[in-house]
């Protein structure tokens, strides 16, 4: 699904390397976390591979599916399967949550050239999928993310994944700023989307979240690269030893 | 000290292709009147407090400088509207053109038909708001206007109009310099709504005086759009009686030179008056300054007034925003709120605004902001990282921006015809 190679990237600003090559694959159907300390580069791989502005590539390449992401715009990449669900999802004052989501999809479906769903098509999914997420008509009524608690604008974003339905979903640190209830019914929604032709990848601080998401592959990044890889068991490790050890182990 | 006979070197100019038409009497004298008011000021200069941010050397000219016509098959705003039309082309009425002037609840005549007459309503009205309007900031185009109008209409709302009356300047001529002048009386308990559309002429003057009375309701939407290299000085001049409501939206796109003045007396208790534009700029088609000029003065207790003023300009294209409240000592609780923002899409455009607030009395609440910023990065990138691409992304943060200015307009199929213009706009001018 995702093949990341050799990845190196650098701010275009500050003419700073952030990620010093980073080797990752995800397979179709599986659940990558990625955990480690602030600073080793998680969020910019995650903001790399959507598409935002500020940061250069240097070396390597990223593609799904065989294509070159690297080479797409942020929509074209939504396109082609790519999801971000954000850390700090942003607030568009002005714009309708419905009608962003509708202008997206219909963007999308279009993109891909297929059909365009129709406003009573539209309204009847997205109520539905709402309603698992305790998203209420009023929150889809308002402006996009604008007074919505913290909670609420993680639900949103899982929202927005289960209606766009991608290939690939990012999860940049899904559970930052939410409380036990509002984690569960979060990772409720992404295990929901759980399903052989789509891939996660799930960036956290914490295991916790990783209790209600079961990550098939743990990678370890550290210092702009993937320092260790395994199985569940290591997300326990970090849990109780910190990242020190690992750290000192790789180093 | 300044030599008046210099100062009056470029208004003799102006004028002396002009002549007063003749009415009866008391027109002649409100005419003259009007003369003289413009002759003690004089022509506008650059180094006027209100005229800094532009420049009034081609509305000042003798002659109106040419201006291309724009031809599209675009149908014209308020098309779908049930509506009363009136048709002036390059400034001269079109009977033909024109539905015939008989509705329920408004009686409605050519200007020259009621300035010619001995007996008429008008008499107490034609130029009395301009006049008012004079202090304390002088503007000499409207007194020009209360002098030398050739054309236009007076409306007297008796009761609920039945439909909107639509004003429709087309432009036909490339060197038409048209100057129209209307007077709208909204008696007891009555309501209209006026919409005004079209680019009217090369160079286009119009005033329009609306004394709304006790309960009575006045409604204004106007679309200047279209032409590129039209000029355009408008005013409206309004006083408020109690209970009285004024809401009024512009919206400009194109335009060389666009000068739009409000001036607004709220007369009466409880009356309310909005005052909202939004206007769309690029330079790329054309050089694009539009100016708001707004002034509104609180004479009475408890009322409210709202000015919301929002542009989107790109490519070099220039927006004005010169707005005050006064509040008399006297207009106890009054709420008083303007907001002018711009949008500029690129470094090349600019936004000049000029907010004052003036109070006198001291139980008010009065606000006002101003903002120029850029289109939101983030807002963008989170629309595109959901597969909206960049030019339809734009156009939704543009109109999020407009919102609050469009969301004046009551009339929600009106609204959507000023969206309607505004989306194709915003297609034919994709960045």
């Amino acid at each position: 699904m995702l093949e990341i190679k050799n990845l190196h990237v650098s701010l275009e600003e500050e003419d700073k390397q952030i990620l010093k090559g980073v080797d990752l694959t995800v397979e179709a159907g599986k659940v990558h976390a990625i955990m480690g300390p602030n600073g080793s580069g998680k969020s910019t791989l995650s903001y790399v591979l959507s598409g935002r502005d500020g940061y250069e590539v240097t070396d390597g390449e990223a593609l799904l599916n065989g294509e070159d992401l690297l080479e797409m715009e942020p929509e074209e990449r939504a396109a082609a399967g790519v999801f971000l669900a954000f850390q700090y999802p942003v607030e568009i004052p002005g714009v309708g949550n419905m009608t962003f989501l509708r202008t997206a999809v219909n963007a999308q479906r279009k993109a891909r050239g297929e059909e365009e769903m129709s406003a009573a098509e539209f309204l009847k999914v997205i109520r539905e999928k709402a309603k698992a997420l305790k998203i209420d008509a009023d929150m889809l009524k308002r402006p996009v993310n604008v007074g919505f608690s913290g909670g609420e604008k993680k639900r949103n974003e899982i929202l927005q994944m289960a209606m766009l339905e991608p290939k690939m979903c990012i999860l940049d640190e899904t559970d930052s700023g939410l409380d036990v209830d509002a984690m569960k019914l979060v990772a409720e929604g992404v295990n929901a989307l759980r399903d052989e032709g789509r891939g996660f990848l799930v960036i956290t601080h914490y295991q916790r979240l990783l209790d209600h998401i079961k990550p098939d592959v743990v990678h370890i990044m550290a210092g702009g690269r993937i320092v260790k890889t395994g199985g569940p068991e290591l997300a326990l490790e970090v849990e109780q030893n910190g990242y020190a050890d690992i750290l000192a182990e790789v180093a | 000290m300044a030599n008046p006979a210099v100062k009056q070197d470029p208004l003799a100019a102006r004028i002396e292709g002009l002549t007063l038409p003749d009415g009866a009497g008391w027109a002649n004298d409100a005419r003259g009147a009007a003369l003289s008011r413009l002759t003690a000021m004089g022509l506008p200069r650059k180094r006027d407090e209100y005229w800094k941010y532009s420049d009034p050397t081609t509305l000042n000219a003798p002659e109106a400088p040419r201006a291309g016509l724009f031809v599209t098959d675009e149908a014209m705003p308020f098309s779908d509207t049930d509506r009363l039309k009136i048709v002036f082309v390059d400034g001269v009425y079109d009977a033909d053109a024109s539905d015939d002037l008989t509705m329920e609840g408004v009686e409605i005549e050519r200007l020259s038909d009621a300035l010619g007459r001995d007996i008429h309503w008008a008499r107490d009205y034609y130029g009395v708001l301009e006049t008012r309007g004079q202090t304390p900031v002088e503007r000499p185009l409207a007194a020009l206007n209360t002098a030398f109008a050739t054309d236009g209409v007076v409306i007297r709302a008796t009761g609920k109009a039945a439909k909107p009356i639509s004003l429709i300047y087309l432009h036909k001529s490339e060197t038409s310099d048209a100057i129209l002048h209307h007077l709208v009386k909204v008696e007891e308990g009555a309501s209209v709504t006026v919409l005004e559309n079209g680019p009217a002429a090369a160079r286009f003057s119009k005033c329009m005086e609306v004394e709304v009375a006790d309960g009575g309701q006045f409604h204004h939407v106007r679309a200047q759009g279209r032409d590129h290299e039209r000029r355009a000085s408008t005013h409206m001049f309004a006083r408020l009686g109690q209970e009285s409501v004024y809401k009024s939206f512009t919206l400009t796109v194109n335009g060389i030179l666009t000068r739009n003045e409000q001036v607004v007396e709220i007369a009466g208790d409880n009356a309310v008056a909005h005052i909202a534009g939004a206007a769309l700029g690029d330079g790329a088609t054309g050089a694009f300054h539009h100016d708001d000029t707004v002034f509104v003065t609180h004479d009475a207790v408890d009322c409210e007034s709202r000015q919301v003023f929002k542009k989107v300009l790109r490519n070099g294209a220039e927006g004005v925003f010169q707005g005050k409240i006064l509040v008399k000592p006297h207009a106890q609780k009054t709420d008083g709120y303007q907001l002018s923002q711009s949008l500029l899409l690129d470094e090349d455009s600019s936004f000049q605004a000029k907010p004052e607030l003036e109070i006198y009395a001291d139980d008010v609440q009065c606000s006002h902001g101003s903002t120029t910023g850029a289109i939101d990065e983030e807002a963008l990138f989170y629309l595109r990282s959901r597969g909206v691409p960049e030019g339809a992304a734009t156009d939704l943060l543009v109109l999020a921006f407009l919102a609050e200015a469009i969301d004046e307009i009551e009339d929600e199929s009106l609204r959507e015809d000023i969206l309607t213009r505004l989306q194709g706009w915003l297609d034919r001018h994709r960045g």
